[in-house]
Order: C-alpha cells, then sequence, then structure tokens
C-alpha cells in the first residue's frame, strides 16, 4: 500500500481530531452558550413567523 | 439491507425528535441536550427535538455581533463528517427519511435525476455560500442578521418545526402570514417532487449535504470494492438511486451511501468497511 494511499486511509481520523479541537475552541469562546440559548426558544424564523 | 437503513433512519428520528411534551404542548425542549448538535437536517425549533440542528447553529453563531470563527458548528461538521460523511444523509437525516417515503408513493413515473443535473448539482454549494453564509454575516432589513437559511428556504423546519408547532399553539397560528405562506410553498414543491424525482432536495439544494459530501472522499464510513471478485454487470450503477457511475460511488460528493449498490452486488464485490481497493470503473 503506498504512502498517500494509507495518508488518505486515515485522514478521517485527522479530520475527526480537527473537529474535536474546534468543539474546544467553542467551547472556549462561549459558543455553546450562544447555540443553546437559540436552540432553547422557538426560532421564529424556521417557522416562518420571523 | 433495505429494511436495515429504513429501521435506522425510523429509529434515528423518533429518537432524536422523541419530546413528546413538545408535540401535545405546543412549546420545545429547552434542556441541556441542546447544546449539542445532531448530524443531520433536523430543526431545533421541532417540539419533539432534543439537541440542535447543525445548519441552525452555524448560522446562530454567523448572526453574532461582530464576525467569530463558528469553531462549534465547524466542529460538529469535522466529526460527523469525517467519520460518517453523506451516510448521514443516508441513513440519519430526518427529511432525508421524509424524501424516501414521498418516493415511494406508487405514482409517476420515477426520474433518478432533474434535466441540466450537471448544473443543478452545484445548488447545495449555492445555497451554502449564498444563504446560510453570507446571508446570515449581512444586515437584512439594516437592522438585524437574520439565519437566512432557515428563514427563507429549509423546508424541515417548516415540515418539523412550524406545522407541528402551529397547530398546537394558538398564539403563535395567529402570527402566521406571509412569510409562513411562502415557506409552505417551498415545502410543497419538494413534497411534491420528492414523489418523482429521488430526493429533489438533498441533490440540488441541501446545503449540508454539500458539506458532508466535501468529506465523502476521505470519511471513515466507505463502500469498498473487492475488484478481483467484481464481473462488471453494472447492477449497482442500476441500483444507485442517484445514478452514479461505479468509478462515482462513494467518492462522489453525491454518494449518500444507501448501500443499494451493496445490496445489488451478485458477487458480494462492493461492501461498507471493507479492507478492499477503493471504487475505481473496471471498465475504463
Amino acid at each position: 500500500m503506498g504512502f498517500w494511499t494509507t495518508c488518505r486511509r486515515h485522514a478521517w481520523a485527522l479530520g475527526a481530531l480537527l473537529g474535536a479541537l474546534m468543539l474546544g475552541a467553542g467551547a472556549c469562546h462561549g459558543q455553546f452558550a450562544v447555540l443553546w440559548k437559540k436552540a432553547a426558544m422557538i426560532c421564529l424564523e424556521c417557522i416562518g413567523i420571523g | 439491507m433495505k429494511r436495515l437503513r429504513l429501521s435506522v433512519q425510523l429509529l434515528f428520528t423518533i429518537v432524536t425528535n422523541g419530546y413528546l411534551y413538545g408535540f401535545l404542548n405546543g412549546k420545545i425542549y429547552r434542556g441541556p441536550l441542546k447544546y449539542a448538535c445532531v448530524p443531520g437536517l433536523n430543526c431545533y425549533s421541532c417540539p419533539g427535538a432534543v439537541a440542535s440542528c447543525p445548519l441552525g447553529a452555524l448560522q446562530a453563531l454567523l448572526n453574532q455581533k461582530g464576525f467569530q470563527v463558528p469553531f462549534a458548528a465547524l466542529g460538529f461538521f469535522f466529526l460527523f463528517g469525517s467519520v460518517l460523511g453523506r451516510f448521514v444523509c443516508g441513513w440519519l437525516c430526518p427529511f432525508g427519511l421524509v424524501q424516501d417515503l414521498l418516493h415511494k408513493i406508487p405514482v409517476f413515473q420515477k426520474k433518478k435525476r432533474l434535466p441540466f443535473h450537471r448544473i443543478l448539482k452545484h445548488g447545495g454549494r449555492a445555497v451554502l455560500v449564498l444563504l446560510v453564509c453570507a446571508g446570515s454575516m449581512v444586515l437584512l432589513g439594516g437592522f438585524a442578521k437574520v439565519p437566512a437559511f432557515c428563514k427563507y428556504l429549509c423546508p424541515s423546519g417548516t415540515l418539523l418545526g412550524a406545522l407541528p408547532l402551529l397547530s398546537a399553539n394558538a398564539a403563535l397560528r395567529s402570527q402566521a402570514a406571509g412569510l409562513f405562506l411562502w415557506k409552505l410553498a417551498v415545502l410543497l414543491a419538494i413534497v411534491l417532487l420528492s414523489i418523482k424525482v429521488y430526493r429533489p432536495f438533498c441533490q440540488y439544494l441541501c446545503p449540508l449535504g454539500a458539506i458532508y459530501g466535501w468529506f465523502n472522499r476521505f470519511s471513515l464510513v466507505q463502500i469498498r470494492w473487492e475488484k478481483s471478485q467484481c464481473i462488471s454487470c453494472r447492477a449497482c450503477e442500476k441500483a444507485c438511486p442517484v445514478a452514479l457511475s461505479l468509478g462515482e460511488i462513494s467518492h462522489s460528493p453525491e454518494c449518500i451511501r444507501c448501500g443499494k449498490c451493496v445490496a445489488a452486488c451478485p458477487e458480494r464485490c462492493l461492501h461498507f468497511f471493507g479492507s478492499g481497493t477503493e471504487t475505481k470503473d473496471p471498465l475504463s
């Protein structure tokens, strides 16, 4: 199996790791509070009256 | 495979929209699970939704004053995309399930694609750039940023959010006007089109599919091809609901990993998670 094939086979792990790091960065910036605040109230735009 | 996929789709939709109290009282869940996003297009204003919509989350973060990189939303996209790719669309998206069920209605001659598919297939990316990103960052009406995709296009919001909420909540119902009618018209158009064409929203408009499609090339969940066993019968291509060739199956951003090619192969040379070579066209 070639080097690049091996790299591509495992690129998902790098992507998942990046995702986890971004979630951590989001938590540090308080973005989950923003997300929850939006999701916990009825989104008037989503239901077509906002 | 067909029954397994339908069971997974139904189960996932029920579990992620299992807040029955909300359906009965026209209210939505406000617990801590809403800090997290589900992988599929599932409106967080659905009375039963127990988690957040990833596109709604992205727009909420872009709607903030000033500009911040929306790390939290991108994190969910990278995590789900890297592991699952568009397997999310085929197996875990509630609106995908709705379109699948509509396509089973035995009226009209069924079609896999719309005319001008080569141009229209970029619609999801256009919606992502224009409505989800740019539309959420500019001031519409001069005073406030709005989640433009949710407001003007999202049919999941109308079907899973607006219709159950408005039917159970008289106060909200009294406020429904022109915008609601527009969103209802969009939903109706997609519903009608879904009966004839396979998943038109997923193929031509969904920005979430456009995001996950980017991960299809290297996601963990792949469809592998055992080249040595292939008899080039093209049964997989005939079974593919989005009309992909063997060379495109799994790698293409359009492949939703539905597994119909896997089930159709008489030699069992296509499979999920296998150790075989990646799909390449044997006749080319």
